[in-house]
């Protein structure tokens, strides 16, 4: 029996098991949205703002580690959800992107809500299509997914015109794919590995640098098996964080722009660098020059090859996936210390005396007040009202920082954040994806006012679908990473980074039909939250906490500055 | 860094939009393309490509990583790698009038050029080889007798039984 594209498509997301869908109707896929109003198995999440439904999607795959699926009309619907997909790319999250496009006889013409797709989000997806003939359609949308979720995950987008969503053809979904041009290695290479283990047996100063490849590979376990067979230091990246556990003393930290003093000390003074799905970013790393001073040899495992010794010469190149590669090293250095092989125990004891005295800085330490809300007091009151078991979803400037910071995260995917192209307005629909895939879970948004305000209309998604996230909104008045960088490197000119006329948060979130609270003193901090996850855990609440202006986000290295050269407190200004 | 001269020679999906691909790497990382030369081969699936760039080695690297990285990138290599050859074709357009058309056939012999389209006034002859043949061509002729120019850009191939084939 032939059946329509439409149907097509549907069938399609239903035989890859897909349970929900964020989208927004319009003229170009409006067949498919007939399709899915006859059916019950894929959920339509409709969103406010084409930008949140790809960022929603993208945070249902972080959580869960399914291909996240979303579906917009042609021309602004795909002008629109472009943010999110760069979003989505530059973190490699493995999604499905279905656009509307105009029907095939009207591409070029210029024609109402035509915009060139393929063109406009090719350098932002991992790859696109655009399906001119129903009979392609089944196995390009499996191609999609396959692609998405293989090799190093990325965005795929499948632009699909009007008039083969109503063409009719038979309905066969391919069981599997091979493309002679696409075949991501997974194994690594025995050779290296083994290079890598003697490298790691030797050490005197080892370090383990782990990123999102952690995260996306699903090798947390393999990681804490790996940190506690070694007893070696450990730090996790913005995108890793929850990859290793927090609470164990092997961990040191964040490295990076807003890195732990330990952990940037450790990374530059290291002999041994073990970096584990982590790509050297210039947040991470700071001036490549500077942190190729020391002398280290680096162990580099990632999935992509391009992300190998593309800003740092790395000594031993795995490529493969990471959690493939963690058991085979983690299978090599068992036989090696069964085989009666010692670490090397002595470099490793007067390593870990430096690094414990470079934890003694207590970096991260702050003032508390009496009168004013300090932000990473509200962090570390959520951390512990949540007993550090919410996924926390953050939008981007000081509290992303803040929340990396404090609140110490045990479990991957538990924190999902804007690493790659730093995108504010992600927040509440990261954390509306990620409740609605994690339903039993306490989901919180930490946002600024600043960020917030860049996808609030999602508050109404929130309240049609009954999302019951809670948002923590530290309001400081200032864009405030905007005013962090003028105070310390503009000479305190705040150009635009000071927020007047704001609205009234409490009644905004009472318009849409959610709990407001205002919280203006520290002692009020902590009964808000339990209130919010206790009194009213099942409404949406949204929490606006009035705090320090003036407070800053430390540790610090300026962009272009060495890793070492970190400014630890105003006092260092 | 000494930027190398490379050439790269690429098989891919012969499908729309790949090429853009491959132009579009390349400018959004900020590579040099010197020149680029496109046709499907034998297996109309498949086309092959030859980019001639340059670049310090781990600028090549990075370039050759990436290709590979694009989903209708099947196999490639960098010719310059190893022993290979290049040519390029060009066919000019030359004022040829008086005095100068006897001459102008005599400097397309010497240079093994072949003249494939005549008028009274113009010759028009194809020219094969390396780009430095061609640009010594150009360079022995007075510029104001050229009236146009166009040139392919080098296509290259390995020498010896080395072959570049899924």
């Amino acid at each position: 029996m032939e059946i329509t594209g439409a149907e097509i498509v549907v069938r399609c997301l239903r035989e890859e098991g897909v349970k929900h869908i964020f989208g927004y109707p319009g003229g170009a896929v409006l067949y498919i949205y007939d399709e899915i109003f006859k059916q019950d198995a894929v959920q339509h999440i409709l969103v406010r703002h084409e930008q949140a439904a790809v960022h929603a999607a993208d945070a249902y795959s972080r959580t869960t580690q399914e291909v996240g699926v979303c579906l917009v009309t042609s021309g602004p619907g795909v002008t629109n959800a472009v943010t999110g997909i760069a979003t989505a790319y530059m973190d490699s999250v493995p999604m499905v992107v279905l656009t509307g496009q105009v029907p095939t006889h009207a591409i070029g013409e210029d024609a109402f809500q035509e915009c060139d797709t393929v063109g406009i989000t090719r350098p932002c997806v991992k790859h696109n299509f655009l399906v001119k003939n129903v009979k392609d359609l089944a196995e390009t949308i499996k191609k999609a997914f396959h692609i998405a979720r293989t090799g190093r995950p990325g965005p795929v987008l499948v632009d699909i015109p009007k008039d083969v969503t109503r063409d009719k053809c038979r309905f066969a979904y391919p069981a599997q794919v091979s493309m002679r041009s696409y075949n991501p290695v997974v194994k690594g290479h025995q050779g290296q590995i083994k290079k890598a283990m003697n490298l790691i047996m030797r050490a005197e100063r080892p370090m383990i640098y782990t990123g999102g490849g952690v995260i996306l590979a699903n090798a947390a376990e393999e990681l804490n098996r790996f940190v506690d067979a070694l007893g070696f230091p450990c730090t996790s990246t913005l995108m890793g964080l929850g990859g290793f556990r927090a609470s164990s003393p092997r961990f040191v930290g964040m490295p990076g722009m807003h890195g732990t003093y330990e952990a940037n000390m450790a990374m530059q003074h290291c002999d041994v660098l073990i970096a584990v799905g982590a790509r050297f970013d210039d947040r991470v790393i700071g001036n490549p020059k500077h942190f190729a001073q020391n002398p280290h040899k680096i162990i580099h495992i990632d999935i992509d090859p391009s992300s190998i010794s593309k800003r740092v010469k790395v000594d031993v190149p795995i490529v493969g996936d990471v959690r493939e590669t963690l058991r085979d090293l983690i299978g090599m250095v068992d036989e090696q210390l069964s085989a009666g092989e010692r670490l090397n125990e002595k470099g490793l004891a007067s390593w870990w005396g430096q690094i414990e005295e470079w934890r003694k800085r207590n970096c991260l330490a702050y003032k508390p007040s009496d009168e004013l809300i300090k932000p990473q007091y509200v962090v570390e009151k959520l951390h512990e009202v949540t007993g550090g078991e919410a996924i926390v979803t953050s939008d981007v400037g000081q509290h992303q920082m803040w929340a990396a910071q404090y609140y110490r995260f045990e479990k991957p995917r538990r924190w999902v954040n804007s690493g790659g192209l730093g995108t504010m307005g992600v927040g509440l629909p990261y954390a509306m994806g990620a409740k609605l895939a994690n339903p039993d879970l306490d989901v919180a948004c930490i946002t600024g006012e600043g960020s917030i305000q860049m996808c609030i209309q999602e508050l109404s998604t929130c309240k049609q679908y009954d999302l019951p996230v809670k948002v923590v909104n530290l309001n400081n008045r200032y864009l405030g990473m905007v005013r962090q960088w003028q105070q310390i490197e503009y000479g305190s000119r705040y150009s635009h980074s000071y927020m007047d006329a704001l609205p009234d948060f409490v009644r905004l979130a009472e318009a849409y039909g959610h709990v407001g609270m205002r919280i203006e003193r520290p002692a009020d901090v902590e009964p808000a939250l339990r209130e919010a996850f206790g009194r009213y855990r099942d409404r949406l609440v949204f929490m606006d906490f009035i705090t320090d202006q003036t407070e800053n986000v430390w540790p610090m290295v300026q962009g272009g500055k060495g890793l070492t050269e970190m400014l630890l407190g105003a006092e260092d200004l | 860094m000494n930027d190398m001269r490379h050439i790269i020679s690429v098989l891919l999906e012969n499908e729309p939009g790949a090429l853009s691909r491959v132009v579009g790497l390349f400018s959004a990382r900020g590579y040099n393309i010197e020149s680029l030369t496109v046709a499907p081969t034998e297996d109309r699936s498949l086309s092959r490509m030859t980019i001639v760039t340059s670049g310090s080695d781990e600028i090549i690297e990075q370039i050759t990583k990436h290709l590979n990285r694009l989903i209708e990138v099947v196999k490639l290599v960098d010719l310059t790698e190893s022993a290979y050859t290049e040519r390029e074709l060009m066919l000019i357009k030359v004022r040829a009038v008086g005095k100068d058309r006897e001459e102008m056939k005599r400097l397309s012999d010497i240079f093994r050029g072949r003249i494939i389209d005549v008028t009274d006034r113009t010759y028009t002859v194809e020219l094969t080889g390396d780009g430095g043949k061609l640009d010594a061509f150009i360079d022995a002729l007075d510029r104001a007798a050229i009236l146009e120019t166009v040139r392919t850009g080098a296509s290259g191939i390995s020498r010896g039984e080395r072959v570049l084939k899924v």
